[in-house]
């Protein structure tokens, strides 16, 4: 009995839990006048989808979004798998200071600093700029945690083998330990795509600017704009959600393992 | 050059890039929050030293108090509920039966959807009397209720959205613990004769404990300072209404780019993070850093 139980109810509480995203994405489809209706649509449309893309400047959003979260992912994995490798791997003096150091940060979370760091990103000129969206976001000891806890599970034997070819350490972490760690870079970029895509807060305090709006701000922006155009709201909501939503579904086992490692070992 | 030597520089120079930019960016930051609570700082960037001022404002700032008060009711609300409903989830879900693999994308899905979508979604859901939800609770009376227009009921339903959000990330976190404890201990439990519930009390609960420990520290430091604490509420109620979802983290960013008052701003910022330093140390304490070997 309760053999069967069990996973019909985890079925059930499964679907209950994605309704509110498959209902969204149902209404994104439906005529302005049927959006509140239940069901599926007396006749589905792509208008709404069409007229927030061609009307609103989605397609810019989207494409800044992508800037700032593909440049994000790409620097911050190279600096933290630096910093990693130097964590786990090498020997010198105040390792420890650093290490904990680096590691208290993690206490540190972005609504905390907001005001501090807005007064720094204004005196380094970062405002209302693309590199403004970026660097501050790049820096962040969880990738470092993660990088370092990988490395220190690689066998010495495999960079004693470069050594002994003469390879300095750049070449060592280069050509023997980048390499060897492509699956968790793997899961880190499905996971900074994600937390950069999404990215709200940030992008309010640092940009003024129309042309430099992401995503996200598009989208919260458009309650105000259109407040009871449900359909293109929903629309624009759903635009917003698809990349993370397609991100996921393709690196879903990598972000798993990622966060896996991330409550505990 | 001794090979020690070349060694430790080459360890520098690797951690400078990430070193630097959290100093700039995470340390700096932080301390410039204890220097900059003394000043005074107008719309064009002008400081003006005012001493214990910004502090002393916080006394009568009934709006403050508000916050806090907010910001405390939904941490205690939110976190055990969180905690119960994931924790649920990672047993419901803890062996494999068929479908397994949907069922846990579908409960962490909504976490992988942005804050600002999230609210959008809850809103829609939520239209006074049009939307899905409020159309389906009307039979229970529940109809004409607006949930995120009414102060008595707005923190709940944010409460509610929130532990939709986090579960599935929650559940994760739990079943990698669950996967820790040892099916033998479980299986000798059972063969000394202990049911379900024993089982569970006396073997995979203690076992738990770094796991659970580590769930309530950060879902308690996400309540008070975290993301959702400001995308949610600034997309579905702005902090209201009548300020009942005014959680301090948005009270910050008010006070910061709505008012200009950068410096109050600062001194209220070292409140929450002592008052963080204060929690995440009670906590310790009580759990005695989640360790689990002394009953």
């Amino acid at each position: 009995m309760r053999i069967r139980f069990f996973p019909i109810l985890a079925h059930v509480l499964a679907l209950i839990a994605v309704a509110p995203l498959l209902w969204i994405l149902i209404s994104a489809l439906k005529p302005a006048e049927e959006v509140f209706n239940f069901g599926w649509p007396a006749q589905w449309t792509l208008d709404n989808l069409q007229y927030v893309l061609l009307k609103i400047p989605m397609p810019r959003f989207m494409l800044n979004s992508a800037i700032v979260s593909v440049a994000v992912t790409v620097i911050a994995l190279f600096f933290h798998s630096m910093a990693a490798y130097a964590l786990a791997r090498l020997r010198f003096p105040g390792r420890g200071i650093i290490f904990s150091g680096i590691m208290s940060t993690l206490l540190v979370s972005l609504p905390v600093i907001l005001v501090p760091l807005f007064l720094v990103a204004k005196q380094l000129g970062l405002l209302d700029s693309y590199a403004g969206l970026i660097v501050p976001s790049i820096f962040h000891a969880f990738g470092i945690f993660l990088l370092r806890q990988y490395y220190l599970n690689i066998p010495r034997e495999l960079e004693e083998a470069a050594d002994l070819d003469g390879c300095g350490y750049w070449r060592r972490y280069w050509s023997v330990i980048l390499p060897l760690s492509r699956p968790v870079l793997a899961s880190l970029s499905v996971l900074f795509f994600l937390a950069n895509w999404n990215a709200f807060l940030w992008p309010l305090t640092i940009t003024r600017n129309p042309d430099l709006r992401v995503i996200q701000l598009g989208v919260s922006g458009m309650q105000g704009q259109y407040a009871s155009a449900w359909n293109l709201i929903l629309a624009a909501a759903v635009i917003a959600a698809i990349p993370t939503v397609v991100v996921f579904v393709a690196g879903q086992k990598r972000l798993v393992d990622a966060m896996k490692t991330t409550g505990l070992k | 050059m001794t090979r020690r030597r070349r060694e430790a520089l080459a360890a520098y120079a690797f951690l400078a890039p990430d070193t630097i930019g959290l100093l700039v960016f995470v340390a700096i930051p932080m301390v410039l929050a204890f220097g900059v609570a003394f000043f005074k700082v107008d719309g064009f960037g002008n400081y003006q030293y005012v001493g214990l001022a910004n502090y002393k404002l916080m006394a009568g700032d009934d709006q403050l108090w508000a916050s806090l008060k907010v910001t405390a009711m939904y941490v205690v609300t939110f976190v055990p509920i969180a905690f119960v409903v994931s924790f649920a989830l990672a047993m419901l879900v803890r062996n494999h039966f068929k479908g397994i693999g949907w069922v846990r994308s579908a409960f962490f899905l909504p976490n992988v959807v942005s804050l600002v979508v999230v609210g959008l979604i809850w809103q829609f859901l939520l239209v006074d009397k049009r939307g899905a939800l409020s159309r389906l609770l009307a039979p229970l009376g529940l109809g004409d209720v607006s949930f995120l227009g009414t102060p008595s009921l707005a923190l709940g339903t944010y409460v509610v959205i929130s532990v939709w959000f986090l579960m599935g990330y929650q559940m994760l976190v739990f079943l990698a613990g669950l996967k820790d404890v040892p099916k033998e201990l479980e299986d000798a439990a059972s063969i000394d004769g202990a049911g379900p519930w024993q089982r569970f009390r006396y073997v995979i609960w203690p076992l738990l404990r770094p796991t659970s420990f580590f769930v309530v520290v950060n879902s308690t430091i996400g309540a008070v300072t975290g993301l959702q604490a400001f995308d949610l509420v600034f997309v579905l109620t702005k902090g209201g209404p009548a300020r009942a979802t005014s959680t301090v983290v948005l009270y910050i960013y008010e006070q910061a780019f709505t008012f200009n008052n950068m410096g109050y701003a600062a001194a209220l910022t070292t409140v929450v993070v002592a008052i963080l330093v204060v929690c995440t140390g009670l906590m310790f304490g009580f759990t005695r850093g989640g360790r689990f070997d002394e009953d």
